[in-house]
């Protein structure tokens, strides 16, 4: 009796999965070769396939990530682009595979979003030479003097600037003389942002106190996405006498906003304009400024330079402060009565009488 | 026939978890507003035409190798009931000291392979040892030490990376060690498929595949064949009983973390040798901590193990057709999740019955009781 049942449930389940895959024969009968899941057209049509690879717990960060997914929009609206996404599994190790995939399936240009793809990009762009690059955050150069390839493009952003601005703001509001930076990864491209931010506040007042702290160190990309210990991080700030931190820490940047609304002070947002992003309005109080990084405007004035087949190649194209590539928000209108002073460091830098340093 | 049965119920219990965990993944897709069917497609699409199917082979070995390693060096503990949580914190140190030694020296290439490959080894051996040592003499439970010493591992790794074994410049975004010389590369497989008339993938399928084949056989003999193997089993069913019958139970312990740190050393290497030939900011992480998945999906046995480190890798390449089809690349970190739960419930059931049935016909209790770490999986769960 027994094992007639166990016999008969063996049976079903031998059934059960011959139905499945004889479904699963028949829908890729029907429809094959379904191109990738992308947007419908609004405007008018245009045959661009575009494919955007997001990094490790890309999309939906409300910051940097996101920044390229309103890039990618606005041509979708205005071109009427074809659009795949993509994110790499949770420890990244199949970005090559990412990268090759898009170009092996049509999408061209294939946009990788973060310097993350430095370690593949070279051997895929070399592998796939018709598919036309971008690398967010990625130089062409590479450090031993090579190149990589001439079908890719690296979209730069001058952090060092837009964060001297952050400094310089943090300097005139501050009340206490003294300012924090939580960093995500103490990593060279967070440096940047730190360089900057203190060079500003320095620069405004040559006595002023600036608390910098990591929260995870290089090769453990954790304090990307951290709220807990960016909120601890920037309470020990408060505590400590800071009246204004600046985060650039991704994801982790919501427990900044976190301490600073607990404590009554203020924060300042990075990449996006994290004032309008943020969704709740008691954080909202406490962003006074975020340090933008128009990911969204490299990203689509990229994919219009494709449409136009402008696109050079094998170079970098830098968004600084002379081209508003990096710069101050100005929503919640916390800075509108330092405006002038930051305007008037912002034409110093684009002058070149000031001279931002990228490392600290 | 009683050989038979047992077998057999054995082999069901995972078969019945898989379809279970399949079940409860489709409605979890329903459930997101997907259709079950497309994703159940993407998995087993490998494309239509030769090359691309042994690419997807090819990336799905390239990801099971290390899955492989990483189930094992687990597995070794749990055998003996000892929980290494430290098999991430190991194999990263292990494995930014390989890169290191082997951009040092330059040797003949097989030696410089196996030197590569013995420090990682003694580097994850030492790290797992002071979570050994630290049970034997100050009774520290190796489950809070090893998640401890993770920290300090990756740490150190860090610190190292970033400054002594540094190979990129200052101001460069991501850090890495200098290459491994050509003598520190394993050459990949795909000279030998091309020469067995299969077709070429387009990455190279990772020349660790034969080494980490013929680690998992040892490993094989070393546990049921040997009396080490023996000891290890008894020391972790029954520690008392174990020591009574002559068993040095504090050696074993150290004995266990050495091996399994070892085996934990080799995890990074397939990526080390075949691919990146650096360790880097970017170098994979986690892979660790998926070795606890796979080695409970296996149970503790190596075949089992190479089939947990297949289906994970299986899983894992269809996280981005999956994302082509428009569904959610999580969805596959669903099943995964969904697929352990499962075979660890299913385990426990079939242990219970297969008890259950020994009992009512008075024989003694079954031989094949399950080994120590699904007893402590299901504590964990």
């Amino acid at each position: 009796m027994r094992r007639t049942r166990g016999l008969s449930l063996a049976a079903a389940l031998l059934v059960g999965s011959l139905t499945l895959a004889a479904c699963a024969e028949d829908s890729s009968n029907t429809d094959p070769d379904e191109p990738g899941g992308g947007a419908a057209p609004t405007s008018e049509v245009s045959d661009v396939r575009v494919g955007l690879a997001f990094d490790v717990g890309g999309e939906g960060d409300k910051s940097f990530n996101d920044s390229a997914v309103a890039g990618l929009e606005l041509a979708i609206e205005e071109f009427g682009i074809t659009e795949q996404r993509v994110s790499p599994n949770d420890d990244g190790s199949n970005r090559a595979e990412l990268l090759s995939q898009l170009a092996e399936q049509g999408f061209n240009p294939v946009i990788a979003v973060g310097f993350a793809y430095d370690e593949v990009i070279a051997t895929v762009a070399a592998d796939f030479p018709d598919t036309t690059f971008a690398q967010v955050d990625g130089s062409n150069a590479v450090f031993d003097g090579t190149s990589k390839g001439p079908n890719h493009t690296g979209l730069l952003f001058a952090e060092e600037q837009g964060s001297f601005l952050a400094g310089v703001a943090a300097a005139l509001k501050s009340q206490t003389g003294t300012i924090g930076f939580v960093g995500g990864v103490e990593i060279g491209l967070i440096q940047k942002f730190e360089a900057g931010y203190v060079a500003g506040a320095t620069a405004v007042n040559p006595d002023i106190v600036v608390d910098v702290q990591y929260i995870s160190p290089a090769g453990d990309f954790s304090g990307f996405g951290d709220p807990a210990r960016g909120k601890i991080l920037a309470q020990g700030m408060y505590d400590g006498g800071a009246d204004i931190v600046y985060h650039a820490a991704g994801g982790s940047g919501l427990g900044v906003f976190q301490a600073a609304s607990e404590s009554g002070t203020l924060a300042i947002g990075v990449d996006s304009d994290q004032y309008e992003t943020i969704g709740d309005p008691a954080l909202q109080e406490v962003i006074m400024t975020s340090m933008l990084k128009r990911v969204d405007v490299a990203v689509s004035e990229f994919i219009s330079a494709f449409i136009d087949g402008t696109v050079e190649g094998g170079t970098d194209i830098i968004y600084d402060l002379s081209v508003d590539g990096v710069g101050l928000s100005t929503s919640g209108g916390q800075i509108d009565d330092i405006q002038a002073d930051i305007d008037g460091f912002k034409q110093q830098i684009i002058d070149g009488e000031i001279t931002v340093p990228t490392t600290p | 026939m009683n050989v038979v049965r047992r077998v057999g119920l054995a082999l069901l219990a995972p078969a019945i978890a898989l379809v279970v965990a399949a079940i409860i993944s489709a409605f979890v897709i329903l459930a997101i507003g997907e259709d079950p069917l497309v994703a159940l497609r993407e998995l087993v699409n490998f494309g239509d035409n030769s090359a691309s199917q042994m690419q997807a082979v090819a990336v799905i070995l390239n990801r099971a190798i290390p899955l492989f390693l990483a189930g094992l060096a687990v597995s070794i503990g749990f055998r003996m009931g000892l929980f290494n949580i430290g098999v991430e914190g190991q194999y990263r140190l292990a494995t930014i000291m390989a890169a290191w030694v082997g951009t040092a020296v330059v040797l003949p290439r097989p030696v410089q392979l196996l030197l590569i490959i013995v420090v990682a080894m003694a580097v994850g051996a030492i790290w797992a040892g002071i979570a050994g040592i630290l049970k034997v003499t100050r009774g520290v439970s190796e489950v809070i030490s090893t998640i401890m010493l993770n920290f300090i591992a990756i740490g150190l790794a860090s610190y190292l990376l970033t400054g002594p074994f540094r190979g990129t410049p200052e101001g460069s975004l991501t850090v890495a060690t200098e290459d491994l010389p050509e003598s520190g590369r394993l050459p990949g497989l795909n000279g030998v498929m091309a020469s067995l008339g299969l077709a070429e993938p387009r990455s190279e399928l990772y020349g660790f595949l034969i080494p980490a084949i013929v680690v998992g056989v040892l490993v094989a003999i070393l546990v049921k064949r040997t009396r080490f193997g023996f000891d290890l089993k008894a020391s972790g069913l029954n520690p008392t009983a174990a020591t009574a019958s002559g068993v040095n139970a504090r050696a074993m312990v150290v004995k266990a973390m050495l091996l399994s740190g070892a085996l934990a050393g080799l995890i990074g290497l397939p990526d080390l040798v075949g691919d990146t030939y650096h360790y880097g900011t970017e170098f994979t992480s986690g892979l660790g901590f998926l070795g606890i998945a796979v080695a409970l999906l296996g149970r503790n046995n190596p075949l089992g193990i190479a089939f947990g480190a297949l289906l994970f890798g299986f899983l894992d390449r269809a996280a981005l057709s999956l994302q082509f089809a428009g569904i959610p690349s999580q969805v596959v970190t669903i099943i995964q999740g969904t697929i352990v739960l499962a075979v660890v419930i299913a385990n426990e059931v079939a242990r219970r019955i297969a008890i259950r049935q020994a009992e009512r016909t008075g024989a003694n209790l079954p031989t094949a009781r399950p080994a120590a770490g699904e007893q402590q999986a299901t504590v964990v769960q």
